[in-house]
Formats: structure tokens, sequence, C-alpha cells
């Protein structure tokens, strides 16, 4: 066996551990080791990429002494070593583009504890990439589940302990509904491990013996993870989560924990139910039917917001919605779009948070938009980097966004017309609302009428150099290159999650 | 009065005590117990203002129904809608049910070839004689590793929530601390001075006992953890700060939780790459046994422990 094999148990073993040796340092050790530990997950994630893409194959490993059926194993394809690969840069680009927050609003001594969150959220996301175990994954959706909770509330304020407790009654929802679709999945399938509950399934869906309860399991499952990644009609905790808690929280739950519940769901279809059944069941249909609610919905209320980080949370309402519609194509071609969309919203919302944030802070810390007014010049790096944001979830050229509706449009015209055209139509309408929002929301920054600095309710506005805060700045460049860098080679990464969707199966 | 003892030796005696406190004359509480009085509540002009102003917020937004149409249809129909949903959810739940298989029937697809190797060859494998420890510290060890870690993340949660570390604030907490309830109460500090030992032993013997009889690290942690409570309890917090502080709490876990990931590691590892980990298994049965497994049980029942009395003292004061 290549060395190069062990490299996700490694990732997995280091950030767990690592969790765990965070608890007695202080915060500045604390920070370099959790640095550390992401430039080393990052670097073997990519090495790991490489060698996949050489290799061709996916492979299993066997976590102890006991091959599969009976003990833990872990699986990696050219899909799950990208998409680490990816989660691990963007959260090391929302870390370091929050710093100098986390540094201001959490308390001194609560610092390190944040560094352990980070740490166990990583390891669980991880977890929840490579896993081949259907209960090795719902342990680690625990651990994301309550790490979220905690990054939700270290920044203690009223709004975040209300939304926090919000998260955890919808979260502890969710994980019901997952852990009784995996009962019942147990329950007709005898079988843990994905591979197993696959053949079984298929089996059984001949035979048509449990064919109510597979429905029924799926169906939970469908919903439980649906809760916890916030689609449409079960996001009410995300604007108040996403809008008042630290900016790299913001950032890391709105781009990468809903996302590794949807990579999970997407992996549940292909590995463990079987996509064809998991398309004949209809289920699909609900999940493009609210995918369409939600692109809808959380636009509108994105409109009506008066705050601009509840405004990019709102935002994240509608682009989940785009990634269920994708899934809810039940086409390879959809799953495809939905999960380049998955990258392209991710390196843009983490994007927008953080620019979001230098933006507010130039106002002096006031949210709302009449303060905001005329900020782009006040901080300039930030202005350009959420312009650059905007347009990428509004879908212009050059963009991630545009490539991610490239590939829903193509998905769409080669399905049936009963789902083509409502897809066609709500992407347009879409389409338009983010413009109006994330336009009027960049006319304003660029209003020079208060360019003067003026005293808002919160505190003093002030100009921001671009060389006050060299860490922010470079993060701004990186994650705008990012964005550029999906969109501008988008081919090569669809023909790869094109081959990693093959592996699935 | 006694026919064998002179009056002066017969009221040194426990049994004139007892007699004493029979017929109502002493009560050992009073000089014992420290017990303060509660004073009337008091307001000052600015905090009443606030608080009626606030009540008056939260009886317009939340109860005030006749006056507010939006929040009078709302209330309605969520009722209507949450009942109509539980009962649809239990009806499709139910109905789900009757198609599940039987229970007990041995043709159950659970009945299957996974179930059949643990029962036949876990103790010949891990060595435990208890087939579920083998199972979740052995064969499916990756899992219980993620578990403990959940504990460790929930006590950092609830560190974050309700850890005090302002210091005059941790000296308003530690003198507001149960400031009306009756300390050095003498029955339960006599009931804990028998119990609280036994409890920890037999946590120790379930801990160690692990991999032989029921119980494990989690139930073991979860009886010492509970016998510390008693003890803080009865005792109070500046007794058992002579042995367990915050510092000691930080370190145990600590290490508890690295030896576990480290022991692990190599363990999967080693299973990885068909190695040979050169623990020896020993023979079923002796309290010396199955490889790794003991140790780990007392990792685990160290984390239990202090989790439990941790969660304890976070609520009580926001610190220990």
């Amino acid at each position: 066996m290549d060395f190069i094999r062990n490299f996700p148990f490694f990732s997995i073993l280091l950030s767990l551990g690592s969790g765990v040796l965070t608890s007695i340092m202080n915060r500045k050790v604390a920070r370099l080791w959790n640095t550390f530990v992401l430039i080393a997950v990052t670097v073997m994630s990519a090495v790991l990429f490489v060698y996949m893409l050489g290799v061709g194959e996916p492979y299993t490993f066997m976590m102890g002494h006991f091959p599969a059926p009976w003990g833990n194993e872990i699986r990696a394809g050219v899909l799950e070593a990208g998409m680490a690969l990816f989660f691990c840069v963007v959260m090391l680009l929302s870390m370091k583009g929050g710093e100098e927050h986390i540094d201001r609003e959490i308390e001194d001594t609560k610092i390190n504890l944040y560094y352990i969150m980070i740490n166990l959220l990583l390891s669980s996301l991880l977890a929840l990439i490579y896993t081949n175990d259907l209960f090795t994954a719902y342990v680690f959706v625990e651990i994301n589940t309550i790490s979220a909770c905690g990054l939700i509330m270290i920044r203690q304020s009223g709004r975040t302990i209300e939304a926090a407790t919000r998260y955890m009654i919808m979260s502890s929802l969710g994980s019901g509904l997952l852990l009784m679709g995996l009962c019942v999945l147990y329950d007709i399938t005898g079988h843990l491990l994905m591979s197993n509950i696959k053949e079984s399934i298929a089996y059984v869906y001949a035979q048509g013996t449990y064919n109510i309860p597979l429905v029924a399991s799926i169906g939970m499952v469908c919903v439980g993870l649906a809760i916890k990644s916030a689609l449409y009609p079960f996001h009410t905790w995300l604007p108040d989560a996403y809008g008042y808690s630290t900016v790299s929280s913001a950032a890391i739950l709105s781009s990468l924990v809903s996302k590794g519940y949807i990579f999970l769901l997407i992996k549940i279809f292909f590995r463990v139910v079987g996509f064809d059944i998991i398309v004949d069941t209809k289920i699909v249909n609900i999940l493009f039917v609210f995918g369409l609610l939600g692109m809808i919905m959380g636009s509108v209320n994105a409109i009506m917001e008066n705050d601009i980080r509840r405004m990019v949370a709102f935002s994240s309402v509608a682009q989940i919605g785009y990634i269920y519609m994708g899934l809810g194509l039940g086409t390879t071609f959809g799953i495809t779009a939905s999960i380049f969309h998955i990258l392209s919203h991710a390196s843009t919302k983490s994007l927008l948070f953080v620019a979001a944030a230098g933006l507010t802070d130039a106002s002096g810390g006031s949210k709302r938009f009449e303060d905001l007014t005329g900020s782009g010049y006040r901080n300039p790096m930030a202005g350009i980097a959420f312009t650059m944001g905007a347009c990428s979830m509004v879908g212009i050229p050059l963009f991630s966004g545009f490539i991610s509706k490239v590939l829903f449009a193509e998905a769409a015209v080669q399905n049936s017309l009963s789902k083509m055209l409502p897809t066609l139509i709500c992407l347009a309408i879409s389409t338009v609302l983010n413009a109006i929002y994330f336009m009027k929301t960049v006319i304003r920054l660029y209003t020079p009428k208060s360019r003067k600095v003026k005293k808002t309710e919160a505190g003093e506005a002030a100009i921001v150099s671009f060389r006050e805060h060299p860490l922010y700045n470079f993060t701004l460049i990186l994650m705008i290159a990012l964005n550029m860098l999906l969109g501008c080679c988008s081919q090569p990464i669809a023909d790869w999650i094109i081959s990693g969707i093959n592996m699935f199966g | 009065m006694s026919r064998l003892l002179s009056e002066q030796e017969y009221r040194k005696t426990k049994a004139f005590k007892v007699k004493r406190w029979y017929r109502g004359e002493k009560d050992p509480y009073i000089g014992r117990v420290e017990l303060r009085p509660q004073k009337p509540f008091e307001e000052d002009v600015n905090t009443q203002k606030k608080r009626i102003h606030d009540e008056a917020i939260l009886q317009r937004n939340i109860y005030d129904i006749e006056h507010n149409r939006k929040l009078m249809l709302f209330s309605k129909f969520y009722k209507v809608i949450s009942v109509l949903f539980v009962f649809t959810l239990i009806g499709i739940l139910l109905y789900m049910v009757s198609y599940l298989p039987p229970v007990g029937n041995a043709a159950n697809p659970d009945n299957n070839e996974v179930a059949t190797k643990y029962i036949e060859d876990a103790m010949k494998d891990t060595g435990a004689v208890n087939i579920v420890t083998g199972m979740i510290l052995d064969y499916r060890a990756f899992d219980t590793l993620g578990e403990s870690n959940v504990l460790f993340i929930a006590t950092c949660t609830v560190l974050i929530l309700l850890r005090v570390d302002n210091r005059s604030k941790k000296k308003e907490e530690e003198e507001n601390d149960r400031l009306y309830e009756p300390k050095n109460d003498i029955i339960l500090q006599k009931v804990a001075f028998f119990l609280v030992p036994m409890i920890i032993i037999f946590g120790i013997y379930v801990i160690l006992n692990g991999h032989l009889s029921p119980g494990g690290g989690f139930s073991g942690g979860a009886i010492i953890g509970s016998g510390l409570i008693l003890y803080v309890n009865a005792f109070g917090f500046k007794k058992i700060e002579r042995f367990f502080t915050q510092k000691t709490y930080k370190w145990i876990c600590f290490a508890a939780l690295l030896f576990y990931c480290l022991a692990k590691t190599y363990s999967f590892y080693c299973g990885a790459h068909h190695l040979e980990t050169g623990i020896p298994l020993g023979t079923p049965g002796d309290i010396l046994s199955s490889g790794l497994i003991l140790p780990l049980n007392i990792c685990v029942g160290m984390v239990v422990a202090c989790t439990m009395y941790a969660f304890y003292a976070m609520f009580r004061k926001g610190g220990f």
C-alpha cells in the first residue's frame, strides 16, 4: 500500500487529536497550532487529490484490525479528496480573514475554546467526507452540530445565545430524524456499511418486501439533513446564526457546515441507496419543489432585509435552494451542477462575509445600510471584494456563480419538460432578485455622498487604509483568486466532479 | 438514667445523646448548620423601571393577542398546524412500523453474518468476555473515539456558555453560591461519609471490570461522577478543591483523551497495514487481559467522571 493512502486517516486523527491538545494551550499557541493543522491537512489533501487523479480508482482504508462489515472503514476517491482539499482551503481563508475579529469579540480566556471547536469541526467535516459507514457519519454529525453551536455563541450577546438555542433545537430535530432513518435502514438491511447496505437494498427493493419502510427511512434521512443544511422552510435558525456570530464563524457555518451535510446526502444517494432507487421513489421531486421555493423566498427575504450580514445570510437560503434544486433534477448532470455550486457558493459566501466585516468596521461597527453608505471608499479592499463576491452571486461571467448557473441550466435542459420549465423560470427570477439586492448594496457602498467621516449610531466611522490590515487584505485577494479560478477553469473541475461521481457508483 | 454508670459518665455516652434528641431537648442542627435568613426582596427605582418596561414589551409583542391581529392569526394557525403535523407524523411512523420485520424472528435481515461473528468470535478476537465492550472499544473503536470527543466538545461548549473568568464576577458568584440553603447539613454529611467511598469504589470496579462484566468506561465514569457530586454537596467546594480543581480536571481530560487518540492511532495504523501491535491479549477472564480495552476503559471512565462533575460545577457557580 502506498504511503499516501494513509493521508485521510492522518488528517482525521490529526485534527481530532489537536482538539484535545488545544485545551491546554494559551491563545497564541492555539492559533499557531490551528493554522499548522489546517495547512498540514490542506497539503495532505492536495497530495492525495493529485495521487487519486493519477490512480483513478477509489480505495478503502481499514480503521483497526478487523475488515469492513465488522470494523470501521473509510473510503477515498477523487471527489472526496478534492472536497477535503477545498473545505480546508476555505476554512483556512475564513479563519485568517476573521482573525482580528476573533481577538476583539471573544473573551481572552475563551479563545482557545474557539480553536478547539474549529479543530473538531474540521475533523468532523473530514470524517463526513471520507466515511464509508453510516453510524460513523452519525457520530461525526453530532460533533459537527455541537461545535457549530459553540461557534455561534462564543461571541456572547443575547442575539447569539438566542440564535444558538434555535440552531440547537432545529439541529437536534434534524439529527433525530437522521438517526431514526438510519435505524430503519439497519432494521431492513442488517448493515451499517454503505456498500453492504446498497447491495441489500437493491435486493430488498427488487423483492418489494420492505418498500414502505425503505421510502420512509429515505424520507427521514432527506428531511433530517435538509433541516440541518437550512433548506427553505427549515431556514428560520439561519439569519440570526449567521448575522450575529463572529465573522469566521459565519463564514465557516455558511460555506462549510451546511455543505458537509449536503455532501453526506449526496453520498447517501449514491453509495447507500443507489441513485436509480432514489429517483424511482420520487423523493427527489419533493426536494426539487422545496429547492425552487427556497431560491425565490430566500431572495425575497434578502431584499427586505436592512442589515448587510443578515442579507448575506438570507442569500445563503436561496443558494441552498439552488443546490437542492440540482439534486431534485434527478440526473447525474444535476448532481454535478449541485456539487459545483457547493464549491462556488462556499468560496463566494465566505468572501462576502469577510468583506462585509471589513465594510462594517469602516462604518463604526454598524451593519445598517444607511450607515454603510460610501464605505466602499473608506475601506477600498473590502469594497472591491464585496463587489466581486456580489458579481459572482449574481452570475456575471468570469466568476464561479456564472458557471454554476450555466451548469444548472444545462442540466435542466436535458430533463423532461415538466422539470425543465420551472427550473429555467425560477433560475431567471432568482437571478433577477439576486441582482436587485446585491446591486442595491454595491451601489450604496459606492455612493459618494458620505465619503467624509460620519458618526453612526454604533460608533465612529473611520477610513481604513490599505496597509492597516495586511493579513485581512491578503486573505481577501486569495479568496477572490479562488473564486476566479473556479470561474475560469470550470471545465477541468466539472470533469473531476463527473469522474468522482462515477467512482461513487 | 442508667443503673450501671454514674450520672456524669452516663452523660458522655451516645445513648444519652440519642435520648435527648429523642425527647426533643437538643437539636443537633443548631449551632452546626450555617443557615442565613433571607432578606426581603428590594429593588432600586431604575431596575424596577427597566423591568416594567421589558414586561410591557413582552406583553405587547407576545401575549397581547387581542390588539395584534397578526399575532392572533399566527398563534391559532400555529396550534392547528402543529397538532395536525404531529399527528400526521405519528400516523406515518406507525404505518411504517407495521411493515418492519417482526421482532425476534430468526429470518430477520439484521440476523446476518455481522452479528454472528460478533457473538462467536468476539472473545477470541478482542480478548474481552463482555462482547459489547469488545465491539465498542475494539471492532468499532473509531466510532467510540468520536463519541468520547462528543463528550469533550459538549463540556467545552458548556464552558463557553457558563464559565466565569472575570475575577470580580467570580468572587461574587462564589459568595452567592447556595446563599440561603443550609450548609454543613449533618445528616447529609454522615450519609455521604459512608456512601461516597462506596460509590466511588463501585465506579472503579465497574470501569476495571468493563471487559469482563456488564459496564465499562461510560457507566463507571457516570457512577464516579455522581459520587463526586454527592461529596461536593455534602462538604462544599473548599473540601473538594483539596484534590480536584479546574486544573486537575483540565489535565485529567487532556491526558486521558490524548492517550486514547495516540493509542488508537497506533492501533488503527497497525491494523490498516496488517502489522502486529505487540499488545498481548492475555487470557480471557483475567483482569489484565484484552489488550488495549482496559486502559481505554479507564480513560473513558476518567473523562466521563470529570465531565459529569464539571457540568454540575458549571451550572452551580460557573467554575470550580
